[in-house]
Formats: C-alpha cells, structure tokens, sequence
C-alpha cells in the first residue's frame, strides 16, 4: 500500500506520521473527548516515552502529536518567545515528524503549544492551544496521596484548597499565586491551569479556541472547551487580580502585556520587556516604540524561527 | 459473534488510514468541542449497509481492541458487524454497561440511555460514548442546548428519536459528572451531544 501520509522525508522516517503510533494516538484521542465532555476533569491516559525528558513537555507533545495533520500551522512557545531552545526544538520536530507548516504568528497558527504562556492576542475558533502541564492536581500540595484527591474531586471537596488560600492571605496579605492559580471549571471541577501566570487565567474563560492541557509524567489530560466557565478562586474580600507594572514594555512600549524583567548588568540596570516575543515584534513592526527602543535584545529577535 | 469473518465481503475502509483518521478524529473533536454544531465526513467512505459515513469514520477514527462495543441488534450478524470486527479489530459485547463505545442505528429500539455505562464517581471518563444514528439531523424536534462550548444557546432538531429521548438526556445531563456522551449521525454527518451540554426542551 502507498503510503499517502509519507513526504518528501517519508524515506528517512522511520516510524509513523507524527512519531506516535495510530493506537496510541486513538487513545489520547478518545481521552481528548471525555476531557472535553467533562471540562476540567483529569482523564488518565497511557503516557508514552517521547524523545525529550519528563518536564520538557511530553504531555503537550503527545496532544499535539494526536491531533496534528499537515494541514496545520503550528507555533510552539516557551515562556512567550518563539526563539527559546525548547521551543525552537520541539517545533523542529513536528516540522520533521509531522510535515507540518511552522510559524511564529499566533494569528496564523492553528495549533499552539506553550508551557507558561498564553499569548496575548486573543485566539479565535479554529485553533486549539496546547498547554504542557507539570502538575495536573491543584490539590497535590495539599493531599499527596492520588486516592484522596480523586475523591476530593468526586465529591466536589474543596474546602482544603480554600483553606490553603486563607493562610496564603494571612500570611502574606495577599491571594495571588503568581502562576498556576487554581481555578473553578463550570463551577464543577477545580483545575491547575499549567504554570501559566495570573495574568492569562482570565484568557481561559469564554475563549473561542480550544484549550487541551496534557500531563506526561502524571499521565493526565484535560481541557476547557470553547464559551466555559472559567473562575479563578477567590474571596469576596480579596479578589482576583491579575499582575500589573509600573513600568511598559521597554521596546515596543505596550502597556497591557505581561512584561519579564531582564538584568542588563552588575549596577542595577534593568528593562523590561513583553514575554510574548511575537506580540513584541509585530506591535514594533507596527511603529510601536518604547523607551529603550533599538536595544540590541531587539536585534535577537529577529531569528529566523528555523 | 466470534464467528469467523468471511474476508472476501468485507469492503475496504481509509484508503491513507492515518491521515483519514486524523481528519476525522479533527471533525469529531471540533464538533464535541462545540455542541450543536455539524461536522460532515464527505462521501468519501463507502460503508456497508446499516451504517452511514458519518459513523464509520467514527467508528475507524475512534475503536480499537481497547474499546468494547455494544453493536444495535439491528447491525449484529450483518456486513456491518463483520466491517467494525475487521478494521477496528474491537471487542463487541451485549451487556451495554460494558460498552465503551454503542453503536445505535435505531433509537426506538435502544436501550435507555442510563442502562449504558455512566462513568465512576472517581472515573467518569469511563462512561460510554453513544453513536447514535438517526434518519436526519434536521426535520425533528428542535431542542436548545446551552453550556460548555456553547456561546449562547443553539437548536437541534434530529428527527427518528423516541419521544422519551430528549427527557432521558436531560436526567443524563442532571447526572454530571456521570452521563453519557451522544453524537448523533445522520449520513455523512455528526453533531455532539456531550453530558455538559443542558437541555431546553421547546413547549416542554
């Protein structure tokens, strides 16, 4: 039989279209859908070994594994950048896997794969966001024992979490996590939105694209369809709020983007910049210009992806 | 049921198995994704009789040995049982509540809903999936869904449903996080109805 899916590489690969083999993308598959079904439900899957450790994102690699096809663009980020060594590799392997087109405009991209960052133009119907999880269990910190945690989330027992908040506003004054803040899916399940900061759990809720999360090491998958609720917890005396800067982005000057502090010497100096390094970019191309404008950490940028 | 299957009646299934399952497995996943909506198959698949596209590719994107399937008495024996035997290489069961997957080309004659498997408590993932075939996705009761996936609310209207049937998912939908999940078939297409999805029964 011909093999239609092979490419111009289809001699030299060796193993099957997108690396997985077709029964273990059906499995994943069939997870995706309970977990779509069940939003914010950990659905347990057979994790697969994958050709990077446990932490370098095997479980977004293995969503994005069984759900690519050539038709798709796919853009993969870590932290916001497009240009990071494990951006830069795994999206090297899906070009090489899976045929599939690569881009750095999260407007183009169809499928998206990050760790900390959602980026910040709003997605769109059509793109499914891959989220590569460390810890799936909110409540791990709290309750070690799987068991447990399962059944906590059986029977909607949530108070410890509530719990751990308090004491993290009684001691630090404050309710904010910084990243991985938990949050209520559909007022049902509480879920670990990834080590994603504050600042981009309110992008969870009602979006227009897909949300699908994947844990390889803890073998879980789970996921937050399009129009959901999505509530980060909090206290009626202590809401919700996400990071804010005095200071705009130093080279395109936005003054809305989550912003990462970069050490320019041993005096002190300091900038800071937009984490998502394609919103940068275009906001610049654009005519945006911030204080420290033409900065050499602009010149970087401007790599080809490939 | 475990007779030997007759290889020279069976009709070929994805001509690029996995490309095609990849396409189908993105219709299937959209269209749960977003309830109500419509994914269509195209006519490509050429299924034997008592199954339409829209199933088969369901069928060929989703079932392996991993996944019991409760096939509709209607499809036991036939060429149709003979082509998921061969293709998907599944274990077929009678007892619904062990089904993984169900298979239902006559909703008159089914099975309730909530004699299928509706999960565990701990595992609700384990619940099956009910691939409903009806006559069309179109001239029947129209009912309003809401929830995830749904920017405000939608209609569907399948027609060939007992008149039981949208009660019985709204009691499976009462259920979360136990139920089961319903994409309804009709041809060579598929719209989602997953246990998330609330039910609005119109003058009901």
């Amino acid at each position: 039989m011909s093999v239609q899916t092979g490419s111009n590489n289809a001699p030299e690969r060796y193993y099957n279209y997108a690396y997985l083999d077709e029964q273990t993308k059906r499995m994943i598959r069939r997870a995706i859908l309970k977990a779509l079904a069940i939003p914010g439900y950990q659905v347990p899957f057979g994790s697969r070994e994958m050709p990077v450790p446990y932490g370098w994102g095997t479980g977004g690699i293995q969503l994005t594994a069984a759900i690519v096809g050539p038709d798709d663009v796919y853009k993969c980020i870590d932290q916001g950048a497009d240009d990071t060594t494990n951006a830069v590799s795994i999206r090297q392997f899906f070009a090489k896997v899976a045929d599939v087109e690569t881009t750095e405009d999260t407007s183009e991209a169809t499928i998206i794969q990050s760790r900390h960052r959602v980026p910040e133009k709003p997605l769109k119907a059509g793109q499914v966001m891959v989220l590569q999880v460390p810890q799936p269990e909110p409540l791990r910190f709290l309750e070690p024992r799987e068991t447990e945690t399962r059944a906590m989330h059986a029977y909607e027992e949530y108070g410890l979490q509530y719990v751990a908040l308090y004491e993290r506003v009684a001691r630090v004054g404050r309710i904010n996590a910084g990243a991985g803040h938990p949050v209520m899916v559909e007022e049902r399940y509480l879920m670990s939105p990834s080590p994603i900061p504050a600042f981009d759990n309110p992008k969870l809720g009602f979006s227009e694209a897909i949300y699908l999360l994947g844990a390889g090491r803890e073998k879980r998958i789970y996921a937050v369809p399009p129009y959901t609720r999505v509530r980060s917890l909090d206290f009626e005396d202590h809401p919700f709020a996400v990071q804010t800067w005095d200071e705009n982005c130093a080279l395109c000057g936005a003054d809305d983007a989550y912003l990462d502090e970069v050490v320019l010497d041993d005096q002190g100096a300091k900038m800071y910049v937009c984490s998502d390094s394609h919103h940068c970019a275009e906001r610049r191309e654009a005519g945006h210009v911030g204080p420290m404008a033409g900065h050499q950490l602009a010149q970087a940028e401007k790599e080809p992806a490939q | 049921m475990s007779a030997a299957l007759e290889l020279e009646k069976i009709q070929p299934a994805f001509a690029d198995p996995v490309r095609e399952s990849q396409i189908a497995f993105r219709k299937i996943m959209e269209a749960v994704a977003r309830p109500g909506t419509r994914a269509d198959f195209g006519s490509d698949l050429h299924p034997p009789a008592g199954l339409g596209a829209a199933a088969a590719n369901v069928a060929l994107a989703l079932l392996d040995f991993e996944t019991p399937v409760w096939l509709d008495p209607a499809l036991r024996g036939t060429d149709a049982e003979a082509w998921v035997r061969f293709h998907c290489g599944c274990p077929l069961t009678v007892d619904p509540a062990a089904a993984a997957f169900a298979i239902v080309t006559d909703a008159k004659t089914a099975p309730r809903l909530d004699s299928f498997n509706l999960g565990d408590a701990r595992y609700p993932d384990r619940s099956t999936t009910v691939i409903l075939q009806v006559e069309s996705l179109d001239d029947g009761e129209a009912v309003i869904l809401s929830g995830p996936g749904v920017k405000d609310v939608i209609a569907v209207a399948p027609s060939g449903l007992p008149e039981t049937f949208w009660g019985q998912m709204q009691d499976n939908n009462a259920k979360f996080q136990f139920g089961v999940d319903v994409l309804i078939v009709s041809g060579s297409a598929l719209t989602a109805v997953p246990r998330s999805s609330n039910i609005q029964i119109q003058g009901g």
